[in-house]
């Protein structure tokens, strides 16, 4: 049984503890445990089931690289499912429950799949359900989502906050272990801007449990020692419990800090993305220890012989009193010392090597303990945990030579460097066949803007497997990546450790090497997600030879833990299969994440209220007081309309209609979108921007103009005033305002960078209010009267399609008569900031005109009522203004405009083009907006052929029926006649409408030029 | 001039830095070749600020001027004399191919204030800025929204946005200067 041993654990406070529970059970652990060595030291050595066949999972490593044990940690607002117990910190009153698994941990019904695993091998499910393709929806899919996942989904939403941080420096070291801080003394020494990066809370990395000397002093020395010496550098930024998550181009690192994960509700951010832009990377990331397939090797208390042993020296945790070490390299020995050390059995060590001469088990054979090698695991016993191991020739077939009873087996197949941070931007690997990994190569780094490598890899993570070898790479990669962020070259000595003896590595892939069937579909390669070799292996023989097919195919290191322990075993099994040399197979590909970060953090401040910028008026504020019914405009939000208590918004919006035609109506325009033009050559620059002549509109009036794109397409529309020689002001749609502002600035800067014209947007300068209705004037002369203004607002000093600055009662305005409406209108330009003032003026001095406030609906009832069309209604990027009869806008004496030439295609002149016309239903009913009129016969595809479509369609309270625009083959030439409308609610009936003018208001313009 | 406010009249919210709504503020403006002699005499005329090199913000007795862009200043002047600043720069600059357009109401200015205030202002920006110092402008953008800052003094960072998006900018800024969110 795993249990608290009676003392160690360097890194644990044994006067602080920590209360939490597991599946409601109270368990104590201790301040500086992971939630792992806690549940551990409370025996908790079953922790949760495999994905597949639900196998009993146990801890097998220490680090960010465990596959096995997920929980779901916290509950309501914090909940969050698949949680490494070995990277979480424990906290008083952490609460976790484990995964997968119905209807209890110890009994779980789905463990039948393990009873069926021969039946369910690699692409199983790729095999199982190709046909009846019905069946997939309604049977395969439901049930395998039912047994599908680990952790449960959230259903809260999460209580904490989060947030992003930009940093920039010269210098990011990844990793924060002994090579990494000898990166950081060089880095920091050469006086470069450093930031330094440790995924735990402690820093120094796995070498102070594995030992040595550095420097003469004791590994957890030198650490404290250069810690101390690294945080009195002001150039150097050392931070733990940060993550890097990728590697991107230019330099670019993702950092992921939590901040708060163990501190839960303490008011900081739980997680900070850090954004990082830095000139040089140091990849400090040392290695991963890899398994030994051997049958039984998921079994709980099988585990990592470095992750054995860090339990014991940093946490004071033992996995049993009787451990079997095996091994193919030198590295295991150090766990057999340690756990002796720390009084604790080792009944033998497995070396699977033909012989085990190196220093360290000469020192396990000093130390009494048996040492057997060419010897191997052949099965391990046991069912959710470890009982005892028959052991076997490595050369054999696994006939079992005897049977040691122990509750855990450490096991230790060599090292593979963490090369993620180097290849996430292209850096390369080769395979070292000495230590028998795949390991950077120096030669191929990845590579900047300027063609220089920009990572560098320091110890561990660059292969060497010693620490004087460690120390000695890790210095001279810090002093590089110093010197080429543009630091000093330094001559400082530094940290040294003496060399040590070690006896080769040999690699094996399958234990014993002649493993049969039964044994090789109990030698686990992906814990997580139940691959094994045999699974591998069959794909191989199905015919998948590449790495990255056979990865999805048998779905080899797609788990949560990304294969950090599988990938380099799997596709050494691969390669066996295949018969190549496993630099012939290759590696699937290192992608960000290193291991997952939340959402949370991605979002950053992005949730609730800021989730988006709404983009508000100087009278939105007015406009939410008084209930407005509010709808998205680009990111603006404009009151559809102002429903009054017991109205609805459809009845509110008739009432507005109404009222405007009558009485006084106030639309806030702030939104329109406003640019100036200006310069020597902004009339030939207009010219080409609208299809109408601009050039010659006169100073004081105005003229609505269509843009369109380069291809034609009717791309904007607004009202132009001329301002004065050389100054135009373009109005454009409220969406369009800085698309066409972009649209202009292009043009200008890349096409006629040589034309003296510049463009200003000065959409938010200006708040727009429009005045419209049979007393827009009178309540205007009303506001001169009061405040003594003096702008002359008579239909002889500013007649239709002119404006004028000057004084309306106390404000600076500019009147634009122009309508969108039909009716008398006003737009009053007022500088922002007397917006809102403006607004209230005028509901005040309009009480006694009916004035009442009105929304986009009613604006837009409005103008179909007058057959103006609108931008995104009529338009939808394939529309040309000959298609809409605009034709009066498109100048026939301009040399040039955008969109001309291409309005000449054939297709574009093709008389057989939809064109826009009215349409009332012969009922009085209003159109589905949308509706597809049909015609005689079928297409080449046997569908009904269409005839036109309707493009707006509302009720008209001025008429008092369906009014709507469409655009119709052959339109205009068809006045008078009544084509069909099927319509699709599932009623099957057709609605008939007929052809019309599109103006079905006021055709002469009466009301609006008194 | 008396119905004039700007956006979020004078908010504030004391974090670990105290982010507070400048008010209303005079904003100009000016494109034209800033090579150009007349219109570094038109600048130093209603300013009495220098022209700014790029990435620089230049003080006068009448107001500030910042670089941004090639072609494009900005002037940081009384609210209540924009116009009339206006139209003396448009005049002194005559005949000289330029614009110049009063934004004051198109724009709503922050004031960051506080030891970190840096450190507040790059939880939102790309832009670098332990490397800011009084007379430096940067014109980037903080979280979805594009802006502009500079330093008045070592603990005062400036910030300038559209006035539509201030609700954003105010709730963001709060949000980043929330105590507990200390990153050093």
């Amino acid at each position: 049984m795993s249990t608290r041993l009676a003392q160690g654990g360097r890194l644990i406070d044994r006067s602080k503890p920590k209360n939490f529970t597991f599946n409601g059970k109270r368990m104590k652990g201790y301040e500086g445990d992971t939630l792992a060595a806690a549940l551990l030291g409370e025996d908790q050595m079953l922790m949760g089931r495999s994905f597949k066949y639900h196998r009993p999972r146990g801890v097998v490593a220490s680090g960010a690289e465990e596959p096995n044990a997920l929980v779901n940690l916290g509950q309501g607002e914090r909940f969050e499912p698949n949680q490494r117990v070995t990277t979480t910190e424990l906290f008083d009153g952490l609460t976790c429950t484990s995964q997968n698994h119905w209807p209890s941990l110890e009994f779980d019904v789905g463990v039948v799949n393990n009873y069926a695993a021969r039946f369910l091998p690699a692409g199983f499910y790729y095999k199982t359900f190709m046909a009846p393709a019905a069946a997939w929806k309604h049977v395969f899919e439901p049930i395998i989502r039912k047994s599908a996942g680990l952790g449960q989904v959230p259903t809260e939403a999460d209580a904490d906050r989060y947030e992003h941080y930009y940093h920039h420096t010269d210098v990011v070291i990844i990793g924060g272990g002994v090579a990494g801080l000898a990166s950081a003394l060089a880095a920091g020494r050469s006086g470069a801007k450093v930031l330094v990066m440790e995924q735990t809370h402690h820093w120094g990395g796995r070498a102070a449990v594995d030992g040595g000397e550095i420097d003469g002093q004791s590994v957890d020395a030198w650490i404290d020692a250069t810690l101390a010496e690294l945080e009195g550098m002001e150039n150097v930024t050392l931070r733990t419990r940060m993550m890097a998550s990728g590697v991107y181009d230019h330099g670019y690192v993702l950092g992921y800090e939590r901040v708060a994960d163990h501190t839960p509700g303490d008011g900081r951010p739980r997680h900070r993305l850090w954004r990082i832009r830095t000139k040089q990377i140091v990849t400090a990331t040392g290695a991963i220890e890899r398994p030994l397939s051997f049958a039984g090797n998921d079994i709980p208390g099988v585990m990592l012989a470095s992750a054995v042993r860090d339990y014991v020296v940093n946490w004071g945790v033992s996995i049993g009193d009787r451990t079997v070490v095996v091994t193919n390299n030198d590295d295991g020995y150090r766990t057999a010392l340690t756990l002796k050390e720390a009084g604790l059995v080792v009944p033998v060590v497995l070396d699977a090597r033909s012989e085990a001469t190196g220093p360290l088990a000469e020192a396990a054979r000093t130390a009494g303990i048996r040492v057997e090698p060419g010897r191997a695991i052949a099965k391990v016993h046991g069912g959710k945990r470890v009982t005892g191991v028959s052991i076997c020739l490595q050369a054999g077939e696994g006939s079992a030579l005897e049977e040691i009873k122990c509750d855990a087996v450490a096991m230790s197949g060599g090292w593979s460097p963490v090369v993620h941070m180097w290849s996430h931007c292209g850096g390369k690997l080769i395979w070292d066949e000495a230590q028998a990994h795949f390991r950077p190569d120096p030669n191929r780094a990845p590579t900047s803007h300027d063609g220089e490598a920009f990572v560098v890899t320091a110890g561990t993570a660059s292969g060497a497997m010693s620490l004087a070898e460690t120390l000695e790479d890790a210095y001279a990669a810090g002093k590089a990546a110093g010197k080429a962020a543009g630091g000093k070259a330094i001559r400082k000595a530094g940290p040294k450790a003496d060399a040590e003896e070690a006896q080769p590595m040999a690699p094996v892939w399958i234990m014993p090497q002649g493993a049969g069937p039964q044994k090789r579909m109990k030698m686990w390669l992906d814990y997580q997600n139940d691959v094994k070799v045999s699974d591998v292996q069959l794909a191989a023989r199905e015919g998948y030879e590449s790495v990255e097919h056979t990865k999805r195919y048998t779905t080899l290191g797609m788990a949560t833990d990304q294969g950090k322990l599988s990938n380099i075993n799997g596709l050494a099994v691969l390669s066996d299969a295949l018969g190549q040399e496993i630099p012939t197979t290759g590696t699937t590909t290192f992608r960000p994440p290193y291991t997952p970060i939340s959402f949370g953090a991605i979002a950053g401040e992005a949730r609730h209220e800021i989730f988006q910028p709404i983009r508000r008026t100087p009278m939105h504020q007015w406009h939410e007081d008084a209930g407005a019914y509010m709808e998205p405009v680009g990111h603006w939000r404009r009151p559809y309309c102002y429903a009054k208590p017991g109205e609805t918004n459809e009845q509110a919006v008739n009432r507005e209609v109404l009222n405007t035609r009558e009485n006084l109506g106030l639309l806030d325009a702030s939104t329109l979108g406003k640019l100036i033009v200006k310069g020597p050559d902004a009339g030939k620059f207009m010219d080409m921007m609208y299809t109408n002549m601009m050039s010659n509109l006169a100073v004081g009036k105005c003229r609505y103009g269509l843009m369109c794109s380069e291809n034609g397409f009717l791309s904007d529309d607004g009202v132009v005033a001329r301002i004065d020689e050389d100054t135009w002001l373009c109005h454009t749609t409220s969406g369009g305002a800085d698309r066409i502002h972009a649209w202009m600035e292009e043009w200008l800067q890349t096409e006629w960078w040589d034309w003296k014209v510049y463009v200003a947007n000065v959409t938010e300068q200006l708040a727009q209010v429009a005045v419209v209705g049979p007393n827009a004037r009178k309540v205007l002369e009303k506001l001169n009267a009061q405040a003594g203004g003096g702008m002359d607002l008579s239909a002889e000093a500013l007649p239709f399609m002119q404006w004028a600055d000057g004084k309306i009662g106390a404000f600076d305005a500019r009147a634009y008569r122009i309508s969108f409406s039909g009716e008398l209108s006003y737009e009053i330009a007022v500088p922002a900031s007397q917006g809102r003032a403006f607004w209230d003026a005028l509901l005040d001095a309009g009480e006694e005109f009916g004035v009442m406030p009105y929304g986009t609906e009613c604006l837009h009832i409005m103008r179909a009522e007058k057959g103006f069309i609108m931008i995104g209604d009529e338009t939808d990027g394939t529309v040309i203004p000959q298609d809409l009869g605009l034709n009066w806008a498109i100048s026939k004496k301009k040399d040039d405009f955008l969109g001309k030439r291409a309005q000449q295609r054939s297709h574009m002149t093709d008389p057989e083009r939809w064109k826009l016309v009215g349409l009332e239903t012969l009922d009085g009913s209003v159109l589905p907006d949308g509706a597809y009129a049909v015609g005689e016969g079928n297409n080449v595809h046997g569908q009904r052929n269409m005839i036109g479509r309707v493009t707006s369609t509302y009720y008209s309270p001025t008429l008092k029926k369906g009014i709507a625009m469409g655009l119709v083959l052959h339109g205009p030439d068809r006045m008078g006649e009544v084509i069909s409308f099927p319509t699709v609610d599932g009623s099957n009936t057709v609605i008939k409408a007929r052809i019309c003018d599109p103006v079905f208001y006021d055709k002469d313009g009466e009301k609006q030029n008194v | 001039m008396s119905n004039a406010v700007s956006a979020l009249q004078g908010a504030s919210f004391d974090g670990y830095c105290k982010v507070e709504e400048a008010g209303l503020t005079g904003m100009i403006t000016l494109r034209g070749d800033l090579a150009s002699k007349g219109v570094a005499k038109a600048v130093k005329a209603v300013t009495g600020a220098a022209m700014p090199g790029q990435g620089e913000v230049t003080e006068g007795a009448k107001g500030r001027v910042g670089w941004m862009s090639p072609d494009e200043l900005l002037l940081i002047v009384d609210h209540a004399e924009a116009a009339a600043i206006v139209e003396a720069a448009t005049k002194s600059l005559g005949d000289e191919h330029s614009l110049v357009v009063n934004v004051s109401d198109a724009r709503a200015v922050y004031r960051v204030k506080g030891a970190s205030c840096r450190e507040v202002i790059a939880k939102l920006t790309p832009a670098d800025t332990s490397v800011m110092q009084p007379g430096m402008l940067r014109r980037t953008r903080i979280a979805q929204i594009p802006a502009a800052f500079y330093l008045e003094d070592d603990e005062t960072a400036v910030l300038v946005c559209f006035r539509s998006v201030a609700q954003y900018a105010f709730d963001i800024l709060k949000d980043a200067a929330q105590p507990g969110g200390e990153v050093f």
